[in-house]
């Protein structure tokens, strides 16, 4: 009797969801063509309260958050329905569900916010959006289209979960969420496009130069083609940025769910659940996490090659304190992960065996974050700046300059990949004759290729900046990389078939830990949100860069304080909106908690 | 002799790491370190502390037990009290400290690498896009190595005539007058100075001075002249040149590579 009244309440909220969708597109289109009407006349109108640009910073913030999460969730939820599949693990197939409930109760609330930022764009600032849907206006069309795609394979993704469980079915249901997925990527990809080109309105000429094309004549009149408006300078890395950014973020966002409901869990089962839930949402959250610099450094790169004046002002100039507290913030993050794992050993017998190796890692890991986080500039008193005699010190300003820094990033990726390294192992015992040679030549690959990275970044220091970026940096990226594939390669040989000496006990977990992983979401929120403030506004006091000026009052780059506790207030709000999704999961699952026999059955996928 | 506890092992850590900083790094090794980077450095300090004992249960509760025993153990009722008054009167310190009157300026927050303008000039003329343009004596030092050589001997007669009494006889930013200016003037054989930038952000410095400095990142402070009101296009380029030769640092280009 309950599951049928569950399974009714389901359907009924399928619906409402469904008609709350379709009701937010409804709104959106008529809007425009209201708005849309005097947007000729009128240049802005005022926001009332906080101002146009508050407003629409923070609509924008929180639809992409809540953006990045749902596009993120479902990447990693086909990745592990389809190992649940193989590996004939229910298990995975349930969270991989329970990513997905997650992923529907954000789904309203980013359209929902999606909407309030497109009223905002048309009631504050008529004449940019002119502008914009008069080049991209077929764009928008798709957008709509794209927008229907993935809402209707997103429910039939959803609430087809338990009903597609057959073996066929299961093929066309992981389909479903491939298809989910491609309707994802498409749509950011065209509202990146938005964005992008009014960051850089110009198209990339050809080699060897590859000068900036511009895609305006003098008068701001609009010369090129939609799809070179579309493919512009910056669109493809932050594509890719945002992709692989969505993927750790939304393994973060999962991960601080889970600790939030492993501290609420009040079985051993659900804590054991959500404890490997929130192992899942880390590991998925780091594996995004350590390709995702070499994807800024291509689209820092590209904004350099775009615009020099913009490339300094964002890397030397007006926005380059954010890029240290970026350093702080991607600091927390390796040293927070890496926390998590280590806590995760001490649940495995035979895990304590690598306790020896942690001080090491820890103070490797805490110098490295020490040489990022140093400005090249310090903050000083003058009466230090001449005890020192010159604005940089001899010593620690050399770790201001990128030798220094992306040697030491490399060795925290490094040492975190060491940390994978020792969790897996953990309880194991490889059984092949060669597991001491083994061993000697994992740890000479490891200290060659640190000795190599080191001596590289030594180097980089005397040689000219050019063969510096094109040269060396590339090596020591690849000589991490090869590393990690490498020992990845030769520790899966020896540990095939390696005798399990015990098991994990899932769900005995410091609180501590739990509370390490809500830390990572919440930096991993204000990275986005500050980094997001960056790439925004280096246009600086124009809607599109070089060709339409902002003349509202809101014109001005805000303060560096101004901007961050802006950025924290929208922090404040993303979590409250998301602690209450969370808190929707847990109200249901009490529910259900009064009828258990049913919900052991609904547990197996015949509801 | 009692064996110290694994707190006091870890102040005692703290403490040492504190005296390194302040007293071996910012004194016997090099010069003094800003006091914002010792704390930055300290904090990182504790949070690797805290991490190490806090990853498992049984090593926190051991860093925990002695105070734990301070607060609630009668039997450390004289420790308690001596802390209890100590903590206190340090705080008293600090902020007294902090909020006395102090004849130094506070510290601030600058950046050193303003943004060049799109286009690169010389008085009213316009040389080209400053992210295109190089030096057009560079090419020089493989096609005519006694014309580059001319150039740079140029060079350096106008930075011995113009430049060195801020910017020093060794090019190392401490010449007559540097001790005068705050910030002080550019440190040419720091490593982070000429290969960073390219020959036309140097020509746009040198000819434009502090008053040419964009309106962003401000207040640059910058008591460099308008050397375009007093040298020519040429001898801007031959001193950049001398930088670079009498350094050994070679400033960044656009070049091909750089793509």
């Amino acid at each position: 009797m309950y599951l049928t009244k569950h399974s009714s309440m389901n359907q009924s909220k399928n619906r409402l969801y469904l008609f709350l969708g379709l009701f937010i597109i409804y709104l959106l289109l008529t809007a425009a063509t209201v708005f849309a009407q005097d947007a000729t006349d009128t240049e802005y109108r005022p926001f009332p309260g906080i101002g146009s640009r508050n407003a629409a910073w923070i609509a924008a913030q929180l639809h992409l958050l809540f953006g990045s999460f749902i596009l993120g969730v479902p990447m990693f939820a086909v990745v592990i329905e389809f190992v649940g599949m193989k590996t004939k693990d229910k298990r995975y197939d349930k969270m991989a569900q329970e990513f997905i409930k997650l992923c529907m109760g954000a789904f309203s609330t980013t359209a929902l916010m999606g909407g309030v930022l497109v009223f905002i764009l048309i009631w504050c600032y008529p004449k940019v959006m002119n502008k914009l849907s008069g080049i991209f206006g077929p764009t928008m069309i798709f957008y709509v289209i794209l927008f229907f795609g993935e809402t209707f394979t997103l429910y039939l993704y959803s609430y087809g979960w338990d009903r597609m469980q057959g073996r066929v079915s299961k093929m066309w249901h992981l389909f479903l969420g491939v298809l989910l997925n491609v309707f994802g990527t498409a749509i950011m990809f065209v509202s990146n496009s938005w964005l992008t080109y009014q960051t850089s309105p110009a198209i990339m000429g050809p080699k060897p130069a590859h000068e900036a094309i511009p895609l305006h004549d003098e008068s701001g009149a609009f010369i090129g083609t939609l799809w070179q408006a579309v493919n512009n300078y910056t669109w493809m890395p932050v594509n890719i940025h945002r992709l692989i950014g969505n993927i750790a973020f939304g393994g973060a966002i999962v991960g601080a769910y889970s600790a939030f409901r492993f501290l609420a869990a009040k079985t051993k089962e659900d804590k054991a659940h959500y404890d490997w839930m929130g192992y899942t949402g880390n590991f998925i959250a780091l594996c995004g996490l350590i390709p995702l610099p070499f994807a800024g450094y291509w689209l820092g790169r590209e904004i350099y090659m775009f615009n020099n004046t913009m490339g300094i002002n964002m890397m030397g100039s007006l926005f380059s304190w954010l890029f240290i507290i970026q350093a702080v913030m991607i600091g927390v993050l390796f040293i927070g992960a890496n926390y998590y794992l280590w806590s995760g050993m001490t649940r495995i017998a035979g895990g304590e065996v690598y306790a020896r190796f942690r001080p090491y890692m820890i103070a490797i890991i805490v110098i490295s974050v020490a040489v990022w986080m140093t400005p090249r500039t310090l903050i000083m008193s003058p009466t230090e700046q001449a005890a020192m005699g010159g604005p940089n010190h001899p010593l620690v300003g050399l770790f201001g300059l990128m030798t220094a820094k992306n040697t030491v990033v490399n060795l925290i990726i490094l040492t975190t990949f060491l940390s994978f390294l020792f969790y897996r192992r953990s309880g194991k015992t490889p059984t092949v004759g060669w597991r001491k040679a083994g061993n000697i030549i994992i740890a000479a690959i490891f200290g060659l290729a640190v000795a190599a990275i080191v001596t590289i970044g030594i180097v980089g220091f005397k040689v000219n900046t050019d063969f510096r970026v094109n040269v060396l940096t590339p090596i020591q990226v690849l000589v991490a990389l090869a590393v990690m594939i490498l020992v990845t390669v030769i520790d899966l040989i020896m540990y095939r078939k390696a005798r399990s000496s015990s098991e994990i006990s899932w769900g005995q977990m410091t609180d501590r830990s739990q509370y390490v992983l809500i830390l990572l979401a919440i930096t991993f929120t204000s990275l986005m949100g500050l980094m997001g403030y960056a790439r925004s506004g280096l246009r600086e006091a124009w809607h599109i860069f070089g060709v339409m000026q902002d003349t509202s009052p809101d014109a001005h780059t805000p303060l560096l304080a101004d901007a961050v506790n802006m950025i924290a207030v929208i922090i404040v709000i993303f979590f409250a909106l998301v602690g209450f999704i969370f808190w929707l999961g847990l109200w249901g699952d009490k529910k259900k908690e009064g009828s258990p026999p049913v919900e052991a059955e609904a547990a197996t996928g015949d509801d | 002799m009692q064996k110290l506890s694994l707190f006091t092992k870890c102040l005692i850590i703290f403490v040492v790491l504190w005296l390194f900083l302040r007293f071996f790094i910012g004194g016997v090794w090099s010069v003094p370190l800003p006091a914002s980077v010792i704390s930055m450095y300290l904090g990182l300090i504790l949070l690797a502390i805290l991490v190490h004992v806090s990853v498992e249960d049984d090593r926190f509760r051991e860093f925990l037990r002695p105070v734990k025993e301070t607060l609630a153990d009668d039997a450390r009722r004289t420790r308690r009290t001596v802390l209890f008054v100590l903590i206190p009167l340090v705080m008293l310190g600090l902020s007294f400290s902090r909020l006395s009157t102090k004849a130094d300026p506070p510290a601030a927050l600058r950046t050193a690498h303003p943004a060049p303008p799109a286009e690169l000039t010389y008085r009213d003329k316009v040389i080209g896009l400053t992210q295109e343009v190089a030096n057009p004596f560079r090419h020089l030092e493989k096609d005519d190595k006694e014309a580059f050589k001319a150039h740079v001997d140029n060079g350096r007669r106008v930075y011995y005539q113009n430049c060195f009494y801020c910017h020093g006889d060794d090019l190392d930013g401490v010449g007559h007058f540097a001790h005068g200016f705050n910030p002080p003037p550019a440190n040419f054989q720091d490593p982070g100075i000429i290969p960073n930038y390219q020959e036309a952000f140097f020509f746009w410095r040198i000819s434009k001075g502090g008053p040419g400095l964009p309106p962003a990142a401000t207040p640059w402070d910058s008591a460099m002249p308008v050397w375009e009101d007093h040298l020519t296009e040429e001898e801007i380029w031959d001193v950049i040149l001398f930088l670079s030769e009498y350094t050994g640092y070679r400033p960044r280009t656009f070049g091909e590579a750089a793509h």
